[in-house]
Protein backbone atom coordinates (compact mmCIF):
# COMPACT_ATOMS: atom_id res chain seq x y z
CA UNK A 1 0.00 0.00 0.00
CA UNK A 2 1.72 3.48 -0.88
CA UNK A 3 1.20 5.82 1.23
CA UNK A 4 -1.56 8.03 1.49
CA UNK A 5 0.65 11.25 -0.24
CA UNK A 6 0.72 9.17 -3.02
CA UNK A 7 -2.54 7.64 -3.80
CA UNK A 8 -4.80 10.69 -3.70
CA UNK A 9 -4.66 14.61 -2.83
CA UNK A 10 -5.84 15.04 1.20
CA UNK A 11 -9.48 16.43 0.83
CA UNK A 12 -10.39 12.90 -1.43
CA UNK A 13 -8.29 10.61 0.42
CA UNK A 14 -9.67 11.82 3.91
CA UNK A 15 -13.46 11.54 2.48
CA UNK A 16 -16.21 10.38 4.56
CA UNK A 17 -15.06 6.69 5.67
CA UNK A 18 -11.20 7.17 5.57
CA UNK A 19 -12.13 10.41 7.62
CA UNK A 20 -14.55 8.03 10.21
CA UNK A 21 -11.82 4.97 10.25
CA UNK A 22 -8.67 7.65 11.10
CA UNK A 23 -10.66 9.24 13.83
CA UNK A 24 -12.39 5.80 15.37
CA UNK A 25 -8.07 3.46 15.51
CA UNK A 26 -7.41 3.75 19.09
CA UNK A 27 -4.11 3.35 17.62
CA UNK A 28 -4.14 6.30 15.75
CA UNK A 29 -5.66 8.12 18.64
CA UNK A 30 -2.94 7.23 21.44
CA UNK A 31 -0.24 8.06 18.26
CA UNK A 32 -1.40 11.55 17.21
CA UNK A 33 -1.86 12.43 20.95
CA UNK A 34 1.64 11.51 21.45
CA UNK A 35 2.89 13.37 19.04
CA UNK A 36 0.40 16.16 19.75
CA UNK A 37 2.12 16.19 23.43
CA UNK A 38 5.95 16.02 22.21
CA UNK A 39 4.90 18.58 19.80
CA UNK A 40 3.24 21.37 22.67
CA UNK A 41 6.49 20.22 24.42
CA UNK A 42 8.63 21.27 22.33
CA UNK A 43 6.89 24.72 21.27
CA UNK A 44 8.41 25.82 24.18
CA UNK A 45 5.64 28.04 25.78
CA UNK A 46 6.52 30.14 28.85
CA UNK A 47 5.22 28.60 32.14
CA UNK A 48 3.12 31.17 33.19
CA UNK A 49 -0.12 29.11 33.24
CA UNK A 50 -1.56 31.59 30.79
CA UNK A 51 -3.63 29.88 27.88
CA UNK A 52 -2.35 31.57 24.74
CA UNK A 53 -3.76 31.21 21.28
CA UNK A 54 -2.59 28.28 18.93
CA UNK A 55 -2.51 27.04 15.42
CA UNK A 56 -3.21 23.45 14.79
CA UNK A 57 -2.19 22.95 10.84
CA UNK A 58 -3.91 20.00 9.23
CA UNK A 59 -6.14 19.84 12.38
CA UNK A 60 -8.20 16.78 10.84
CA UNK A 61 -11.11 15.46 13.17
CA UNK A 62 -9.25 17.62 16.04
CA UNK A 63 -7.52 14.26 17.85
CA UNK A 64 -4.50 16.94 17.84
CA UNK A 65 -6.78 19.77 19.04
CA UNK A 66 -7.84 17.80 22.10
CA UNK A 67 -4.44 17.96 23.55
CA UNK A 68 -3.74 21.58 23.09
CA UNK A 69 -7.56 22.33 24.95
CA UNK A 70 -6.52 19.63 27.16
CA UNK A 71 -3.32 21.89 28.46
CA UNK A 72 -5.40 24.66 28.49
CA UNK A 73 -4.73 26.53 25.36
CA UNK A 74 -7.12 27.95 22.60
CA UNK A 75 -6.38 27.53 18.85
CA UNK A 76 -7.52 27.47 15.22
CA UNK A 77 -7.53 24.61 13.41
CA UNK A 78 -6.94 24.45 9.70
CA UNK A 79 -7.97 21.22 7.43
CA UNK A 80 -8.76 20.78 3.62
CA UNK A 81 -10.92 18.15 4.50
CA UNK A 82 -14.73 18.46 4.94
CA UNK A 83 -15.14 15.54 6.11
CA UNK A 84 -11.97 15.06 8.42
CA UNK A 85 -13.48 19.03 9.72
CA UNK A 86 -17.55 17.47 9.92
CA UNK A 87 -16.28 14.75 12.63
CA UNK A 88 -14.49 17.63 14.76
CA UNK A 89 -17.27 19.52 14.72
CA UNK A 90 -19.32 15.88 15.82
CA UNK A 91 -16.72 15.23 18.54
CA UNK A 92 -17.26 19.14 19.84
CA UNK A 93 -13.83 20.31 19.86
CA UNK A 94 -12.83 23.35 21.60
CA UNK A 95 -10.88 25.18 19.16
CA UNK A 96 -12.65 27.03 16.17
CA UNK A 97 -11.46 25.01 12.83
CA UNK A 98 -11.83 26.36 8.92
CA UNK A 99 -11.90 24.56 5.81
CA UNK A 100 -8.90 25.98 3.85
CA UNK A 101 -6.03 24.79 1.78
CA UNK A 102 -2.40 25.42 4.17
CA UNK A 103 -1.07 26.11 0.66
CA UNK A 104 -2.73 28.93 -0.28
CA UNK A 105 -1.55 30.79 2.69
CA UNK A 106 -3.48 31.14 6.25
CA UNK A 107 -4.67 34.52 6.13
CA UNK A 108 -4.45 35.66 9.24
CA UNK A 109 -3.57 39.28 10.59
CA UNK A 110 0.35 39.83 11.64
CA UNK A 111 1.92 38.73 14.97
CA UNK A 112 -1.19 37.32 16.29
CA UNK A 113 -0.25 33.76 16.79
CA UNK A 114 1.50 32.62 20.32
CA UNK A 115 2.48 29.10 18.16
CA UNK A 116 1.94 26.84 15.51
CA UNK A 117 1.71 23.07 15.39
CA UNK A 118 1.24 20.61 12.86
CA UNK A 119 0.99 16.94 13.00
CA UNK A 120 1.63 14.53 10.02
CA UNK A 121 -0.06 17.24 7.48
CA UNK A 122 2.91 19.34 5.99
CA UNK A 123 4.53 17.04 3.53
CA UNK A 124 1.48 17.09 1.67
CA UNK A 125 2.14 19.94 0.53
CA UNK A 126 4.84 18.47 -1.31
CA UNK A 127 2.81 16.70 -4.08
CA UNK A 128 1.39 18.38 -6.99
CA UNK A 129 -2.03 17.66 -7.39
CA UNK A 130 -3.43 20.05 -10.18
CA UNK A 131 -1.44 21.46 -12.72
CA UNK A 132 -1.67 24.47 -11.40
CA UNK A 133 -0.26 23.40 -7.70
CA UNK A 134 3.33 24.42 -8.03
CA UNK A 135 4.37 22.61 -5.16
CA UNK A 136 7.40 25.38 -4.41
CA UNK A 137 4.81 28.01 -4.26
CA UNK A 138 2.46 26.45 -2.27
CA UNK A 139 5.32 26.65 -0.02
CA UNK A 140 6.02 29.42 0.07
CA UNK A 141 2.73 31.05 0.57
CA UNK A 142 2.25 28.74 3.61
CA UNK A 143 5.54 29.61 5.24
CA UNK A 144 5.38 33.06 4.18
CA UNK A 145 2.10 33.43 6.31
CA UNK A 146 2.88 31.72 8.64
CA UNK A 147 5.80 33.46 10.19
CA UNK A 148 3.87 36.50 9.31
CA UNK A 149 0.92 35.72 11.38
CA UNK A 150 3.53 34.15 14.64
CA UNK A 151 3.95 36.93 17.55
CA UNK A 152 7.39 37.50 17.46
CA UNK A 153 10.03 34.50 19.26
CA UNK A 154 6.88 32.55 18.67
CA UNK A 155 7.77 28.71 17.79
CA UNK A 156 6.21 26.75 14.93
CA UNK A 157 6.69 22.77 15.42
CA UNK A 158 6.02 20.96 12.45
CA UNK A 159 5.70 16.95 13.04
CA UNK A 160 5.90 15.62 8.95
CA UNK A 161 6.05 12.33 7.27
CA UNK A 162 8.52 13.15 4.54
CA UNK A 163 9.02 10.70 1.93
CA UNK A 164 12.68 10.99 1.30
CA UNK A 165 15.81 13.27 2.07
CA UNK A 166 14.75 16.30 -1.16
CA UNK A 167 11.62 16.87 0.83
CA UNK A 168 12.81 17.62 3.54
CA UNK A 169 15.25 19.43 2.75
CA UNK A 170 13.14 21.69 0.41
CA UNK A 171 10.63 22.16 3.22
CA UNK A 172 13.58 23.39 5.03
CA UNK A 173 14.58 25.37 2.71
CA UNK A 174 11.35 27.55 2.70
CA UNK A 175 11.04 27.47 6.07
CA UNK A 176 14.40 29.34 5.76
CA UNK A 177 13.51 31.83 3.45
CA UNK A 178 10.47 33.09 4.95
CA UNK A 179 12.62 33.98 8.05
CA UNK A 180 12.22 30.98 10.23
CA UNK A 181 15.45 29.89 12.08
CA UNK A 182 15.15 26.42 13.74
CA UNK A 183 16.21 23.22 13.07
CA UNK A 184 14.93 19.35 13.23
CA UNK A 185 14.77 17.27 16.24
CA UNK A 186 14.64 13.61 15.66
CA UNK A 187 12.91 11.06 18.17
CA UNK A 188 14.04 7.52 18.02
CA UNK A 189 16.32 8.01 15.01
CA UNK A 190 17.35 3.98 14.85
CA UNK A 191 13.94 2.95 14.91
CA UNK A 192 12.02 2.89 11.26
CA UNK A 193 8.51 2.52 13.16
CA UNK A 194 9.19 5.01 15.97
CA UNK A 195 11.28 7.45 14.36
CA UNK A 196 9.16 11.02 14.06
CA UNK A 197 10.86 13.80 13.00
CA UNK A 198 9.88 17.66 14.05
CA UNK A 199 10.43 20.16 12.41
CA UNK A 200 11.49 23.68 15.21
CA UNK A 201 11.21 27.15 13.42
CA UNK A 202 11.27 30.52 15.60
CA UNK A 203 10.19 33.58 14.32
CA UNK A 204 13.50 35.90 14.53
CA UNK A 205 16.73 35.37 14.51
CA UNK A 206 18.76 32.57 16.52
CA UNK A 207 19.51 32.82 20.10
CA UNK A 208 20.09 30.81 23.09
CA UNK A 209 15.67 30.48 23.21
CA UNK A 210 16.32 28.92 19.39
CA UNK A 211 18.35 26.29 21.10
CA UNK A 212 16.75 22.24 20.21
CA UNK A 213 16.54 19.84 23.08
CA UNK A 214 18.11 16.26 21.71
CA UNK A 215 15.69 14.13 19.77
CA UNK A 216 14.37 11.13 22.13
CA UNK A 217 16.23 7.81 21.52
CA UNK A 218 19.87 9.56 21.42
CA UNK A 219 21.25 8.63 23.95
CA UNK A 220 20.67 4.58 23.22
CA UNK A 221 16.99 4.50 25.23
CA UNK A 222 14.37 2.04 23.69
CA UNK A 223 11.20 3.14 23.19
CA UNK A 224 8.32 0.66 22.60
CA UNK A 225 8.01 -0.40 19.50
CA UNK A 226 4.42 -0.86 19.32
CA UNK A 227 3.34 1.95 17.11
CA UNK A 228 3.56 1.50 13.22
CA UNK A 229 4.26 4.04 11.34
CA UNK A 230 4.70 3.74 7.31
CA UNK A 231 7.53 5.67 6.79
CA UNK A 232 10.73 3.45 5.75
CA UNK A 233 13.15 6.07 4.72
CA UNK A 234 16.75 6.94 5.71
CA UNK A 235 18.01 7.05 8.91
CA UNK A 236 20.03 10.43 8.68
CA UNK A 237 19.62 13.50 10.91
CA UNK A 238 20.17 16.81 9.59
CA UNK A 239 20.60 19.82 11.46
CA UNK A 240 19.51 23.36 9.73
CA UNK A 241 20.97 25.65 11.50
CA UNK A 242 19.96 29.49 9.77
CA UNK A 243 23.33 30.76 10.51
CA UNK A 244 25.35 27.51 9.97
CA UNK A 245 28.69 27.61 12.39
CA UNK A 246 31.19 28.64 9.94
CA UNK A 247 34.94 27.23 10.24
CA UNK A 248 37.06 29.45 12.57
CA UNK A 249 38.44 32.61 10.54
CA UNK A 250 41.39 33.99 11.34
CA UNK A 251 40.52 37.60 12.19
CA UNK A 252 42.78 39.38 10.18
CA UNK A 253 44.57 38.50 6.51
CA UNK A 254 47.63 39.67 7.59
CA UNK A 255 47.44 41.53 10.29
CA UNK A 256 46.84 39.89 13.73
CA UNK A 257 47.75 36.48 12.52
CA UNK A 258 51.28 37.09 11.53
CA UNK A 259 51.66 39.00 15.41
CA UNK A 260 54.22 38.25 18.30
CA UNK A 261 52.14 35.03 19.48
CA UNK A 262 52.47 33.63 15.98
CA UNK A 263 56.28 34.42 15.83
CA UNK A 264 56.94 32.87 18.93
CA UNK A 265 54.96 30.16 18.74
CA UNK A 266 56.64 29.42 15.30
CA UNK A 267 60.01 29.74 16.87
CA UNK A 268 59.54 27.60 19.48
CA UNK A 269 58.56 24.29 16.95
CA UNK A 270 61.78 25.67 14.85
CA UNK A 271 63.75 24.66 18.36
CA UNK A 272 61.62 21.56 18.79
CA UNK A 273 62.92 20.33 15.63
CA UNK A 274 66.22 21.46 16.12
CA UNK A 275 67.14 24.21 14.28
CA UNK A 276 69.06 27.02 15.25
CA UNK A 277 66.65 29.71 16.70
CA UNK A 278 68.34 32.90 17.98
CA UNK A 279 66.85 33.21 21.45
CA UNK A 280 63.56 35.49 22.44
CA UNK A 281 63.83 38.89 23.80
CA UNK A 282 62.33 42.12 24.03
CA UNK A 283 63.02 42.59 20.23
CA UNK A 284 61.32 39.39 19.23
CA UNK A 285 58.71 40.37 16.58
CA UNK A 286 58.85 43.87 17.73
CA UNK A 287 56.89 46.18 15.34
CA UNK A 288 59.89 47.57 13.08
CA UNK A 289 59.24 51.18 11.05
CA UNK A 290 57.53 50.60 7.69
CA UNK A 291 61.02 51.12 5.67
CA UNK A 292 63.06 48.43 7.11
CA UNK B 1 -16.71 29.77 14.96
CA UNK B 2 -16.14 32.31 17.65
CA UNK B 3 -15.28 36.10 17.02
CA UNK B 4 -11.89 35.36 18.45
CA UNK B 5 -11.50 33.70 15.23
CA UNK B 6 -13.03 36.18 13.20
CA UNK B 7 -10.95 38.85 14.95
CA UNK B 8 -7.90 37.00 13.11
CA UNK B 9 -8.49 36.35 9.71
CA UNK B 10 -8.18 38.15 6.99
CA UNK B 11 -8.78 37.97 3.06
CA UNK B 12 -6.22 36.08 1.52
CA UNK B 13 -7.26 36.64 -2.14
CA UNK B 14 -4.60 37.91 -4.46
CA UNK B 15 -4.36 41.41 -4.83
CA UNK B 16 -6.54 42.21 -1.95
CA UNK B 17 -5.04 44.96 -0.05
CA UNK B 18 -6.99 45.46 2.98
CA UNK B 19 -9.03 42.41 3.75
CA UNK B 20 -9.10 42.97 7.03
CA UNK B 21 -11.86 42.86 8.98
CA UNK B 22 -14.31 40.71 6.98
CA UNK B 23 -17.37 41.46 7.51
CA UNK B 24 -20.14 39.00 9.50
CA UNK B 25 -23.03 37.39 7.87
CA UNK B 26 -25.13 35.57 10.71
CA UNK B 27 -28.48 33.79 9.62
CA UNK B 28 -27.64 31.46 12.91
CA UNK B 29 -25.83 31.68 15.59
CA UNK B 30 -25.78 29.81 19.50
CA UNK B 31 -23.91 31.31 22.89
CA UNK B 32 -21.92 28.64 24.47
CA UNK B 33 -20.96 29.15 28.10
CA UNK B 34 -17.43 29.54 28.26
CA UNK B 35 -15.32 29.21 31.88
CA UNK B 36 -13.96 33.15 32.41
CA UNK B 37 -9.90 33.17 32.31
CA UNK B 38 -9.07 36.73 33.55
CA UNK B 39 -5.19 36.00 32.31
CA UNK B 40 -6.21 35.13 28.96
CA UNK B 41 -8.20 37.96 28.30
CA UNK B 42 -5.29 40.08 29.60
CA UNK B 43 -3.01 38.62 27.45
CA UNK B 44 -5.26 38.35 24.63
CA UNK B 45 -6.46 41.90 24.28
CA UNK B 46 -3.63 44.31 23.08
CA UNK B 47 -4.24 41.45 19.95
CA UNK B 48 -7.37 41.88 19.16
CA UNK B 49 -9.19 44.93 16.94
CA UNK B 50 -11.48 46.09 19.15
CA UNK B 51 -13.72 48.08 16.31
CA UNK B 52 -13.86 44.62 14.28
CA UNK B 53 -14.93 43.04 17.63
CA UNK B 54 -17.58 45.77 18.13
CA UNK B 55 -19.27 45.35 14.81
CA UNK B 56 -19.31 41.43 14.40
CA UNK B 57 -20.85 41.46 18.10
CA UNK B 58 -23.21 43.96 16.99
CA UNK B 59 -24.61 41.83 13.88
CA UNK B 60 -24.97 39.31 16.44
CA UNK B 61 -27.18 41.27 18.59
CA UNK B 62 -24.85 41.75 21.28
CA UNK B 63 -24.18 45.45 21.59
CA UNK B 64 -23.13 46.01 25.02
CA UNK B 65 -19.43 46.46 24.31
CA UNK B 66 -17.95 49.96 24.91
CA UNK B 67 -17.48 52.01 21.88
CA UNK B 68 -13.65 52.60 22.70
CA UNK B 69 -11.56 50.07 24.92
CA UNK B 70 -7.98 50.47 26.67
CA UNK B 71 -6.06 48.65 28.38
CA UNK B 72 -6.88 50.14 31.89
CA UNK B 73 -10.62 48.57 31.48
CA UNK B 74 -9.31 45.20 31.89
CA UNK B 75 -9.26 45.96 35.58
CA UNK B 76 -12.81 45.72 35.44
CA UNK B 77 -14.49 42.70 36.04
CA UNK B 78 -18.00 43.77 34.39
CA UNK B 79 -15.77 44.88 31.05
CA UNK B 80 -14.27 41.22 31.57
CA UNK B 81 -17.23 39.42 31.44
CA UNK B 82 -18.79 41.31 28.25
CA UNK B 83 -14.93 40.78 26.55
CA UNK B 84 -15.67 37.27 27.46
CA UNK B 85 -18.88 37.13 26.37
CA UNK B 86 -18.23 39.17 22.92
CA UNK B 87 -14.95 36.89 22.18
CA UNK B 88 -15.16 33.20 23.03
CA UNK B 89 -18.83 32.50 23.79
CA UNK B 90 -21.08 33.44 20.97
CA UNK B 91 -20.57 30.76 18.07
CA UNK B 92 -21.61 31.84 14.41
CA UNK B 93 -23.17 28.42 12.96
CA UNK B 94 -24.34 29.53 9.23
CA UNK B 95 -23.16 32.49 7.52
CA UNK B 96 -20.93 34.34 5.73
CA UNK B 97 -17.75 36.32 6.08
CA UNK B 98 -17.14 39.29 3.28
CA UNK B 99 -14.43 40.06 1.83
CA UNK B 100 -14.28 44.08 2.31
CA UNK B 101 -12.59 44.84 -0.80
CA UNK B 102 -13.73 41.98 -3.16
CA UNK B 103 -17.04 41.29 -2.07
CA UNK B 104 -16.37 37.69 -1.67
CA UNK B 105 -18.31 35.14 -0.21
CA UNK B 106 -17.04 32.80 2.38
CA UNK B 107 -19.30 30.91 3.82
CA UNK B 108 -19.75 29.40 7.50
CA UNK B 109 -21.86 25.97 7.76
CA UNK B 110 -21.89 24.14 10.60
CA UNK B 111 -19.24 26.36 12.28
CA UNK B 112 -17.18 26.13 9.63
CA UNK B 113 -16.10 28.86 7.93
CA UNK B 114 -14.37 27.61 4.01
CA UNK B 115 -11.70 30.02 3.53
CA UNK B 116 -10.99 27.66 0.24
CA UNK B 117 -9.72 30.11 -2.61
CA UNK B 118 -10.35 29.17 -5.97
CA UNK B 119 -7.67 29.36 -8.68
CA UNK B 120 -7.64 32.85 -9.77
CA UNK B 121 -7.46 33.84 -6.43
CA UNK B 122 -4.31 33.03 -5.87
Amino acid sequence: MPRPELQAPPEIFYNDSEARKYTTSSRIIEIQARISERALELLNLPNDRVPKLLLDIGCGSGLSGETLSENGHHWIGYDISQSMLDIAVEREVEGDVLLGDMGQGLGLRPGVVDGAISISAVQWLCYADKSSHEPRMRLKAFFGSLYRCLARGARAVLQLYAENMNQSEMIMTYAMRAGFSGGVVVDWPHSSKARKEYLVLTCGPASLQTALPKGKGEDGEMCSDEDDSDDDENQTVGVYERNRPRKKLKVNKKGKSKGKQWVLKKKEQMRRKGNDVPPDSKYTARKRKAYF
Amino acid sequence: MRLLTHNMLSCNIKGVTNGFPLKLEADKWVTKEVDLNADFLRGIFPKIEWSALLAAARVLGFAELPEQADASMLSSDDFLRRFHHALLELHVEEGALVCPETGRKFPINKGIPNMLLHEDEV
